[in-house]
């Protein structure tokens, strides 16, 4: 989300200001749009579940909540930072839903109702039940490890029998480390019984069949030695076992649900009812299930448009940013065709709608960004690669203990008990925790620097990269508008403009706003209303004459000569006529980010859909030598495709609806957070801010995270290879294994750590 | 060796209440927004805007 101008220049962002609308209109609409979304909760209270598209910064919190905080009969209104939600709880006391929802409304908040779907639930039920898991095999290793150093101490020299302490006491303390154990086990290790029996079951082997062996082979074994009086038991080893393997898990299931929340955001954003022009002349609210093509939709301004369709009447601004990443809102008039998801900003709209729901060109874009992730689902991924060769490994190598030890004439007892010790020590805890842990710090290290990680397994595909292609407009530049040549304004004309300009969400406008405040002109209300045309500008009937600024039609000039850039024309009340010109800005550090990209090895590349001039000043302005002008969306496709042909790895920088395909096909994407909604979609990492810098900070990083998981998968290999030659003769002892474990697993989370470390 | 038979069950009941602790924390929704907790400890008050 670009911080609109004038906001910027008081030092907040956009999300906690107060913003003038229709606001009891934009209100009725949203609640509206909401009421399917509403739950009814067995108490008799409704809850509700928004997404809050401009939630950007922290102090948004308690600004939505204290806003909320005095309604009668509203018992529950919380906003989630994380997934960027406000839950509200409510009950028959409450006020009409318009009501509760308008003082946030009022604040400049965007909102989009929220049906939390199965999918949903699922996942979070599937976070909570690893939390338990780990924190129940947390407790039990812990106790359990406090009684098994008490039984190896107790081994250790004295007594001729085998220890200092009486076989009595080891035999009490083994048989509460199994009251303990056995129920611990089989309550945490469900994540992995589960999983184990699944792939079991498709005649697959995965990395939790071992684990599952081990763990409970383990266990048994330990029962029956105790049940026996026998002197080893490896109650320990499986609960560590679990508790670290738990961790992994927790780790990438964080990753991956963080990834989630921010695509299913994107489908909120989809109006869910639509006011719909009947026959008769009647307005009804109609759930967007119910449309067919050819009805007549009416949009008021503020809202998203629920269809793609024809204007039949009325005139507008439509900002298209979700869909197209086009900064400036384009002036709508009947005729037009206009696409759903974008947002209407100054005038109503009655649209004939020609595909509604499915059809859209905003689902089927989702459609596309589906295909493309299940598309790269199949890219096997390092870890699975290496698990794929691990899990027949540590089998056959158990098998082998048990066959070589009754070879050997053990009794199949100690056979079997060193086969156990050889699942163990084998048992891919390093393995597990290798790339989450690293894949955490290097996520949450980026997040810090503003970019945002879509996708687990984004960073590997990124390490890979060797060429990057970057769009043009809102990638390099800010896809904004910025008033040029503001010196030749005489601060009057300026401070008037601005007098104007206050009353418009046009992005032109704030602009003008913008370039007053930053010559520190006092931007006062004018003694008269400002007036909005829709899709020409604004008109101020002052005392001392008419006052106008917007597009040259708006003034009246029919004569004007073609511009290199988007322009407003002013009329002082005097008759004066005055342009102001803006141009998009280019990050601040493009050159310094290209330098730091090509010192990294990569080639750079710049496709734009812009004409050639722009695009060859911009090209040469920061030396890119290889740029193409003119590119559609399908050239961008075929360029891309044939840069892979040619076998580099391509990561693509893009903002707009026009890049989604061509981020799809990339080895891997970035987009900036000002891009659309569906380029975000797309991309698998978001950055946020006005630099440039997060692109080559997050190929640095992923660079240096491919590093540290190589470094963890050698060492978790040649601890293997130490390990279990020494399993497979019975020379570990649950303390060896004990150690063996905890050190290796301490020493994979400690060299991800590193990560987190440097600065 | 008796004090262990007394000393083993307040080492693990005190345990399980770290236990049950955490359980509680979990059901009452304390892991839901780790970004915001983050944040919320530097607001005055819950429920009252930030001055300004």
């Amino acid at each position: 989300m670009a911080l609109s101008a004038p906001q910027r220049d008081l030092g907040l962002p956009s999300c906690c200001l107060p913003v003038a609308a229709d606001l009891a209109a934009e209100a009725e609409a949203l609640a509206a749009a909401a009421t399917p979304a509403v739950e009814l909760l067995t108490d008799g209270t409704r809850r509700l579940s928004l997404v809050v598209e401009t939630l950007d910064c922290a102090a948004c919190l308690p600004a939505i909540e204290g806003c909320l905080a005095g309604l009668p009969g509203l018992r529950q209104a919380r906003v989630n930072l994380t997934t960027r939600r406000l839950t509200l709880q409510w009950d028959s006391s409450a006020p009409p839903l318009a009501e509760i929802l308008s003082p946030v409304l009022a604040q400049g908040h965007r909102l989009a109702p929220f049906a939390p779907g199965r999918l949903d639930r699922l996942v979070e039920a599937e976070r909570r039940l690893l939390l338990r898991c780990l924190a129940v095999a947390g407790f039990a290793a812990a106790n359990v490890m406090m009684l098994s150093v008490a039984v190896w101490a107790g081994l250790l020299g004295g007594e001729a029998d085998g220890g200092e302490m009486g076989p009595a006491t080891r035999q009490l303390l083994h048989w509460i480390s199994a009251l303990i154990a056995v129920p611990a086990v089989l309550y945490a290790g469900r994540p992995f019984f589960r999983s184990a029996l699944a792939a079991l079951k498709a005649a697959r082997l995965n990395m939790d069949v071992p684990i599952v062996l081990a763990v409970t082979l383990a266990t048994c074994l330990s029962l029956f030695e105790t049940l026996q009086g026998g002197r080893i038991a490896y109650f320990d080893a499986a609960l560590s076992l679990l508790f670290f393997l738990l961790l992994g898990r927790l780790l990438d299931h964080a990753v991956r649900a963080r990834a989630r929340s921010a695509a299913e955001n994107l489908l909120a954003l989809q109006a869910t009812s639509a006011a719909v022009l009947l026959p008769d002349g009647r307005i009804e609210r109609l759930p967007l299930q119910a449309l067919v093509p050819g009805d007549t939709v009416v949009v008021a301004a503020g809202e998203r448009l629920p269809v793609d369709g024809l204007v039949t009447l009325g005139c507008s601004d439509l900002d298209s940013s979700a869909i197209s990443g086009e900064g400036l809102p384009q002036t709508i008039q009947p005729g037009m065709a206009v696409h759903a998801g974008t947002l209407n900003l100054t005038g109503e709209l009655r649209i004939k709608a020609t595909a509604v729901g499915q059809d859209s060109l905003l689902a089927r874009l989702q459609d596309l960004v589906e295909t493309a992730e299940q598309g790269r689902a199949g890219a096997v991924r390092l870890a699975d690669r290496v698990a794929r060769l691990y899990a027949p490994a540590v089998h056959v190598l158990a098998l082998v203990t048990v066959l070589g030890g009754l070879a050997w004439a053990l009794s199949w007892q100690d056979a079997v008990m060193n086969a156990v010790a050889v699942l163990l020590v084998t048992c891919p805890c390093a393995l597990g925790l290798a790339v989450p842990a690293v894949q955490v710090a290097a996520v949450g290290r980026l997040f810090r620097k503003g970019i945002l990680v879509k996708h687990a397994d984004a960073l590997e595909r990124l390490a890979e990269v060797d060429h990057v292609v970057f769009d043009k407009t809102g990638t390099l530049t800010l896809g904004g508008a910025e008033l040029v040549e503001a010196g030749a304004l005489a601060d009057a004309d300026l401070a008037l403009a601005a007098q104007l300009a206050a009353a418009s969400r046009h992005p032109l406008a704030q602009a003008v706003v913008a370039a007053a405040r930053a010559r520190s002109l006092a931007v006062t209300a004018l003694p008269v209303a400002v007036q909005e045309w829709p899709g020409a500008g604004l008109v101020a009937r002052l005392p001392t004459g008419e006052a106008r600024l917007g597009s040259a039609a708006h003034l009246g000039l029919s004569q004007v000569a073609e511009l290199d850039g988007p322009a407003l024309w002013l009329r002082r009340p005097d008759g004066a006529v005055l342009r102001l010109r803006f141009r998009d800005r280019p990050r601040p550090d493009v050159a310094a980010t290209l330098r730091r990209l090509q010192a990294l090895g990569l080639g750079v590349e710049l496709l734009s859909g812009d004409r050639a001039p722009a695009t060859r000043a911009l090209a040469a302005e920061f030396g890119i030598a290889d740029w193409r002008a003119g590119v559609t969306p399908d050239a961008k496709h075929a360029r891309l495709q044939a840069l892979a042909a040619a076998g580099k790895r391509v990561l693509m920088v893009g903002d707009g609806i026009n890049d989604a395909a061509a981020l799809t096909v990339a080895a891997a994407s970035m987009a900036p957070a000002a891009a659309s909604d569906v380029a975000q979609a797309a991309a698998d990492l978001v950055f946020l801010g006005e630099r440039l810098a997060p692109v080559a900070e997050a190929i640095e990083v992923a660079r240096r995270a491919r590093h540290l998981v190589r470094q963890n998968f050698l060492f978790a290999l040649t601890y293997n290879l130490c390990a279990v030659p020494l399993a497979m003769v019975g020379l570990v002892t649950p303390l060896l294994a004990a150690i063996l474990m905890s050190t290796s697993s301490l020493t994979v989370t400690g060299n991800a750590l590193r990560l987190v470390g440097r600065r | 060796m008796a004090g262990l038979l007394y000393l083993i069950p307040v080492a693990l009941f005190l345990g399980g209440l770290g236990l049950a602790a955490f359980f509680w924390t979990l059901r009452s929704g304390q892991y839901d927004d780790l970004d915001g907790a983050a944040h919320r400890i530097l607001f005055d008050d819950e429920g009252k805007p930030p001055p300004g």
